[in-house]
């Protein structure tokens, strides 16, 4: 008989690979809850990039040289890491891009850009990062395309019975996860519905990555991209995973070296996926950490992450709950990614922050690249905590009595 | 520099201000108006302005506003501050003059807080009396 292991991690003993923590701020240690924002880096990442500078660095896929090839193999072999995280069926959709914003511009201006003509649809989630809601709203109005907004209720599912009535849909912008109310979308299901209509589902899976098993097959997803920063690798590097069908129909975005087939005087034809979309010199060594970052999680297991925030979350949530006068946001424990959105009555947000930093406590305050969904829940900016898989429950107890103690001084 | 704390961010007369704001509420009618957000964290100001007979003068001044306890604190003080004065002065009243009316260290995201009112009303005072702009509020679209 089968038995069902819940998937653990030890935290405390992660975090030991983390320098970040050997400090403190203002006297206390670091409390750092805004891995939403940006994830913090194990050594093992850092020193997998600062060996590769050190004995491995050059430009790669032209080099004749050794020292070429060695880096050509960094970089490709973190290709090949990246494929086998999303389970892609091969490494020519896995396209090297900045970060998971430059990723869903790829596809706005490359697909939709090139596509889109009057009377299409494209419609974007009222949840969405600023990331994948802007470039399609810009895309549209340039091509004078319809640009719908899909609604969302207060746990973040999306209200698709509200747009049931869209015709010509084109494009379904979504993120997987959200950054703001933590929500883990359905995405196989939206992919669906998305499909049944003739539109392609552009996924911003920057929040979905680091937190949760994502399989691009499974998904049923046509576009998904990723920052590598958010996964504890280095920043200045993302992925973006595209099906080979589309990318091969498609306009390149980016133009320049190494992109190529042939430059005619005349004319220039494009070179095979995924060169056609990686002009210019490649981040290797931002690729190299960031296949080491992968090493790390598949070594921790993303399965015990996921279940680590989802106790991390429920955790918060109760003690957060006891606090009079704070509004929580979003849905249940069981199907959010470690974030938790709150408002403390007579504490603006900022002053939330600002507070909080005094006891070495790092939180998000503002409109979280969210203000579509600050419009729908009627406040100007929210708080959040954010958790990872080295976040421990002392910080989510600092974290509680830091709000009382922000609401008494501000009272 | 020690680490500042709690009293030291936020010292009583920001506290007051913040609670009982100064000039707070539109005027209706007005010689001048503008709103504006601070785009790192959405907080928004909006100012209207009614001149003295001599059309150059500020003699009313009202504002309303939703963010933190820096920017709505700065905006009532900075109310108080620029009543009485020519509007070509206040088009050209330096930032620092807010800055230590707040007088406490703010870091590069909280003075843009701190001087979000300022900027509206030069905003306002730029479409009434095409007095010059701050040089962030230049070429933007502004509501």
């Amino acid at each position: 008989m089968a038995v069902e292991v819940q998937p653990v991690l030890d935290a405390a003993r992660l975090r030991a690979d983390f320098p970040i923590f050997e400090q403190t701020f203002h006297g206390k240690p670091l409390a750092y809850l805004n891995s939403a924002a940006t994830s913090q880096k194990p050594r093992q990442v850092l020193e997998a990039m600062t060996e590769f500078y050190e004995t491995s660095y050059s430009n790669v896929h032209r080099g004749v040289y050794t020292l070429g090839e060695r880096a050509t193999a960094g970089l490709e072999g973190a290709r090949e890491k990246v494929r086998a995280f999303v389970n892609a069926p091969t490494e020519r959709e896995i396209i090297f891009v900045r970060n998971a914003t430059e990723g869903l511009n790829l596809v706005a201006y490359a697909y939709g850009l090139a596509r889109l003509k009057p009377g299409d649809v494209v419609l974007a989630t009222q949840l969405e990062h600023h990331s994948n809601f802007v470039p399609w709203q810009y895309v549209a109005g340039r091509t004078g395309a319809t640009f719908r907004i899909i609604p969302i209720d207060d746990n973040g599912d999306l209200r698709l019975e509200a747009v049931a009535d869209a015709e010509n849909v084109k494009v379904v912008a979504a993120n997987i996860v959200s950054n703001s109310l933590g929500t883990i979308g359905d995405t196989r299901r939206l992919a669906d519905w998305a499909h049944e209509r003739g539109a392609i589902l552009t996924c911003d899976a920057a929040q979905a990555a680091p937190h949760v098993r994502l399989d691009v097959q499974a998904l049923g997803a046509d576009f998904v991209a990723v920052s590598g920063h958010k996964m504890l690798g280095p920043s200045g590097i993302g992925f973006l995973w595209g099906r080979t069908e589309i990318l091969l129909e498609m306009e390149p975005f980016l133009l320049g070296g190494h992109m190529i087939r042939n430059v005619g005087d005349e004319r220039t034809t494009w070179g095979e996926l995924p060169a056609k979309f990686e002009a210019g010199t490649s981040p290797v060594a931002e690729a190299v950490g960031l296949g080491a970052a992968i090493d790390y999680l598949e070594a921790v297991g993303l399965e015990a992450v996921e279940a680590h925030e989802h106790r991390l979350a429920a955790y918060a949530l109760d003690l957060l709950a006891e606090i009079p006068g704070i509004t929580l946001y979003g849905p249940p424990p069981e199907r959010r990614a470690g974030i938790v959105m709150f408002n403390v009555e007579g504490v603006h947000p900022h002053d939330m922050a600002q507070i909080l930093d005094l006891d070495g406590i790092a939180i998000r305050a503002g409109h979280h690249c969210c203000q579509p969904l600050m419009r729908k829940l009627g406040v100007p900016a929210t708080n959040r905590a954010s958790f990872y898989l080295y976040t421990i429950e002392d910080e989510i107890d600092r974290l509680a009595a830091g709000i009382r103690r922000a609401q008494e001084l501000m009272s | 520099m020690a680490d500042p704390g709690f009293d030291d961010l936020y010292r009583e007369v920001i506290l007051d201000h913040y609670k009982n704001p100064h000039n707070y509420g539109l005027l209706e009618p007005s010689d001048a108006h503008a709103e504006g957000q601070n785009p790192l964290c959405g907080d928004e100001v909006s100012v209207s302005i009614r001149f003295a007979e001599d059309g150059e003068t500020i003699e009313e001044i009202g504002f309303e506003g939703r963010g933190c306890a820096i920017s709505q604190a700065a905006t009532s003080m900075l109310t108080d501050l620029v009543k009485g004065k020519r509007a070509a002065e206040v088009a050209s009243l330096p930032k620092e003059e807010i800055l230590d009316e707040v007088g406490i260290p703010l870091t590069p995201v909280r003075m843009k807080c701190a001087i979000l009112g300022l900027g509206v009303v030069k905003v306002a005072l730029n479409r009434a009396k095409g007095t010059p702009l701050p040089e962030e509020w230049q070429g933007l679209e502004i509501e």
